[in-house]
């Protein structure tokens, strides 16, 4: 029976260091071909004429003007007239001319004539007077033991409003393809965090056999959850390549289109009230919640977050309105559902006038799992912080203009491993390739598999020719959970052990031994206990003239992987209450992912996370025209990304070590994403001496708030 | 900018002939007269590091260096920069041999999906050669011209710092000896 698991700590000379990736220099040299950069011979241009209104329906298509323009090639009606349009920004013609500008100007050129239907696009407070029963998706409530009871028992009751607007992921390379399409065959460079699924869309949808169709993704410029599917504007592409005789056709979106379609992550809101004993032991929760999400409606939240407190009523509504489609972002619904829990159990704390850490920590009996290690993080978080030292009740951790406040959240996510296929070819010349058609989102994918194969076989990540992002490799899941590291690390592991037991087999007679008593050491194989020894090159000359290439996937054989992480975060803010501003002065964040294959691109994850929370928290939301019915802020300059001059001290800790290895993998890309917002809107809460009930946390929403109490 | 302009008479409507120094190599092209810089470089002349995100002048992906400074390309007129010096990432490792800016970046895993690594890496060429020295808070205003979506700002803070250091210590050598790309911890 082969030992697929992992070395022990002492035996490790890669795995859980601090490794650079394999293709930083391909990426800060420029060298590193993204679907965006990529140029064919004879490659035509594509650009989509978009729908202006949020909800309409297409009356007419005029493309006569257009097809007169100098460099036009061909264009796609994508929605024909007669269709009805859901949001403002919907593909409704592609055009595809000789250069760019050529099909900017046709595509200008195309006349679309619409009939303007009523709509929706509020958000926060979509209530009457307008005619919400079209819009209004209520789910069934759902009851936990008796919440009237729950709240006449508790000594203590507050009520609370809490909600985060709907956001964009704004990957910065925007979605897009470059696509050829023949009578022989489909290949499509394209921007996905799913190599090996977009073959089966496009497949089904431009009815042509899945095996003469090639996906291509090297690089991407990252996904976030939003770069999953073909889309139709892919499609689109596909078309006018055909229409145009097979010529290659380039459609990606524009900066405008990006931020518009591109990404969504629903909204959500809540009326929370709980109740709780005077020694905040936890009793009742009641939650009002509805959230937005375009034509599907916002999905729950899943509420009370993490804490499974005895009684209680939830009721969920979602909200059809006319957005755009939600897409997955970074840990879905989780900064959600933390936000509107956190916040509340923030404010219960302060009703209480106890430490919010003496209150989570109370309650670790109601976590619906892994209550020990919560504990752990939060003795780190306390040292890493000084919370214990520093905090001080609302509103009273200093004076004047300019007030500090700390505030605490928690977060659990699965991570666990997904499905993947690889091939691991070790070369009669001894070098070493591994397929997959996995992709490397900026994660560290590429990186991981080189660790594992290199730690495996004794060589080092440079030795392994990492080929990903090609879906004619062996088929592994989209880039989604977090689980690529785990389902990457565990396939090519097993390929790993599986191809090294017949390489052995091959080598053993040289070295007068049996397979059995052989191991690997630093670029040499050599029998146990012996002084026999071949270089690695020396033992792969022994396959003779063909390679040996072994399969391994996930799942399979050996503990290798497990899931379900959490994590604690602690902020540190500064408010100035005069012009509303808030300032991050430090996060702490402690964060447990089993075992940890590269520790810095780990910690990179983290930080990652840490940043994009800073940004959702206090910078980034998708503003909607209410009378047009148009995003206001499809651009980077309105649509506001956290800067390197935003996030003050960033502290990561991973836990790892005893306890934590033993479970193998698990993935970290998204848990520290879920809990900045809830951290710092708690820390605002503290510094202020009031809850700002929404995020982002901008000045007029900080000035409003503090208005409130001066009233 | 305006110094550029003044040379210049009025062009097009149609394309006209461009003549553009980058990297010590001249590229040309016929090109109508709105096209940027950043456009003729990816489009005609196979110069993709400089990446097109926000084509609004926020972002920095675009980031190029014209006479040494640094400027977003995506914002520029390729017709307005024919009598200038355009340095671009193409230009920075030679044979292969990182840059110590790129080094720098590398061994702080300052990138994660790369897209903005390329005008980040530019951006600190540049502000480096303004400011060798450059004290924390300077970094973090001196860089603050570029944006990152994955969020590697902390690494990019060590990174320019690193790179300043290897810098100072000796150019030539910070060139020709490139760190490990292993470290272990």
């Amino acid at each position: 029976m082969s030992q697929y698991d992992w070395p022990s700590a002492s035996k490790r000379r890669l795995v859980g260091k601090d490794i650079n990736r394999v293709d930083g220099l391909a990426k800060a040299s420029g060298k590193a071909i993204y679907t965006y950069d990529v140029r064919l011979p004879g490659m035509l241009y594509a650009k989509v004429v978009r729908c202006p209104h949020a909800h309409a329906k297409v009356k007419s298509i005029d493309t006569t003007t257009a097809e007169k323009m100098p460099g036009f090639k061909t264009s796609y009606v994508i929605q024909k007239p007669g269709t009805e349009i859901f949001w403002a920004g919907d593909d409704i013609v592609a055009v595809a001319a000789v250069d760019e500008h050529s099909a900017e100007m046709a595509a200008r050129a195309v006349d679309v004539e619409y009939t303007i239907l009523p709509f929706l696009v509020l958000d926060a407070n979509p209530l009457p007077p307008i005619p919400l029963t079209a819009y209004r998706k209520p789910m069934d409530p759902q009851v936990v033991g008796d919440v009237t009871a729950g709240f006449s028992e508790s000594d203590v009751v507050i009520e609370g409003d809490y909600g985060l607007p709907v956001i964009t992921h704004c990957c910065l390379e925007s979605h897009g393809s470059v696509v050829t399409w023949t009578q022989e065959a489909l290949q499509v460079h394209i921007s996905t965090q799913a190599v090996s699924g977009i073959g089966g869309q496009l497949s089904q949808a431009l009815e042509f056999p899945q095996n003469k169709i090639q996906v291509l993704t090297k690089y991407v410029g990252g996904g976030y959850g939003a770069k999953l599917a073909a889309d139709r504007w892919g499609l689109a592409a596909a078309q006018l390549s055909k229409q145009a005789g097979g010529a290659p056709v380039k459609l990606m979106l524009d900066r405008h289109a990006e931020q518009q379609v591109g990404g969504c992550r629903p909204s959500a809101y809540a009326h929370v009230k709980i109740g709780a004993k005077n020694d905040g032991t936890l009793l009742a929760w009641q939650s009002e919640s509805w959230s937005t999400g375009g034509l599907g409606g916002g999905s729950e939240p899943p509420l009370p977050y993490l804490f499974q407190i005895p009684n209680q009523r939830r009721q969920h509504t979602q909200i059809v309105n006319n957005i755009g489609s939600a897409r997955s972002m970074r840990g879905p619904h989780h900064p959600q559902a933390c936000l509107l829990t956190m916040g509340a159990l923030d404010d219960l704390a302060a009703k209480l006038n106890m430490d919010p850490l003496k209150l989570l920590l109370k309650n670790v009996n109601l976590l619906a799992a892994r209550a020990a290690v919560y504990q752990q993080e939060f003795t780190v978080a306390d040292r890493l912080m000084g919370w214990s030292q520093r905090w001080k009740p609302r509103g009273t951790m200093s004076t004047g203009v300019v007030r500090q406040g700390l505030g605490v959240s928690m977060h659990s996510w699965p991570g666990k491993a997904h499905n993947f296929q690889c091939n691991l070819t070790i070369n009669p010349d001894g070098s070493v390739s591994v397929k997959a058609g996995t992709q490397d989102i900026g994660t560290g994918t590429r990186t991981v598999i080189a660790i594992v194969a290199a730690e495996t076989l004794g060589l080092d990540p440079e030795d392994i020719n990492v080929m990903i992002g090609d879906s004619t490799y062996p088929t592994s899941a989209g880039s989604g959970g977090s689980g690529t590291v785990g389902g990457s690390g565990t396939a090519v592991r097993r390929a790993a052990v599986d191809a090294l037991e017949q390489l052995f087999d091959k080598v053993a007679p040289a070295l007068g031994t049996t397979a059995d008593q052989l191991t690997v050491g630093q670029k040499t194989v050599l029998a146990k206990g012996g002084k026999a020894s071949l270089t690695w090159k020396q033992a792969c000359s022994k396959l003779g003239t063909l390679p040996l290439t072994v399969s391994g996937k996930n799942p399979g054989p050996g503990t290798l992987a497990d899931s379900g992480v959490c994590g604690v975060q602690m902020a540190d803010v500064s408010v100035d209450t005069g012009t509303g501003v808030v300032r991050i002065n430090k996060i702490v964040a402690v964060q447990d992912c089993g075992l940890i294959i590269d520790h810095k691109t780990t910690m990179s994850q983290v930080y990652g996370c840490l940043v994009m929370g800073i940004g959702y928290a206090l910078y980034e939301e998708k503003v909607m025209d209410q009378n047009l019915g148009q995003m206001l802020n499809p651009n980077m300059e309105f649509y506001r990304l956290c800067g390197i001059g935003d996030i003050g001290e960033l502290v990561v800790h991973l836990m790892s070590g005893t306890g934590y290895d033993e479970r193998g993998i698990i993935g970290c890309g998204e848990p520290a994403v879920i809990s900045p917002g809830a951290a710092i809107s708690n820390a605002v809460a503290n510094a202020i001496g009031v809850r700002v009930p929404q995020l982002p946390l901008t000045p007029d929403k900080i000035l409003a708030a503090l208005s409130g109490v001066n009233s | 900018m305006s110094t550029r302009r003044k040379s210049i008479s009025v062009l097009g409507p149609g394309k006209v002939p461009v003549r553009v120094l980058i990297n010590g190599k001249t590229y040309t092209a016929n090109l109508e007269p709105c096209i940027t810089l950043l456009d003729a470089m990816r489009e005609f002349w196979g110069l993709t590091g400089a990446k097109r995100v926000c084509d609004r002048a926020t972002c920095g992906a675009c980031t190029i260096l014209v006479d040494g400074k640094r400027e977003y390309a995506c914002s520029l007129l390729a017709i307005d920069v024919q009598q200038e010096g355009i340095t671009t990432i193409e230009s920075l490792d030679t044979n292969g041999e990182p840059d110590p800016v790129q080094q720098a970046f590398i061994d702080n895993d300052a990138l994660q999906c790369g897209f903005c690594t390329a005008g980040f890496v530019m951006a600190c060429k540049g502000f480096l050669a303004e400011m060798p020295s450059p004290t924390p808070e300077e970094i973090l205003k001196g860089m603050s011209g570029n944006l990152c979506r994955c969020g590697t700002y902390a690494g990019i803070q060590r990174a320019v710092a690193q790179a300043a250091a290897a810098i100072a210590q000796s150019p030539k050598h910070a060139r020709g000896k490139a760190q490990r790309s292993r470290r272990k911890s």
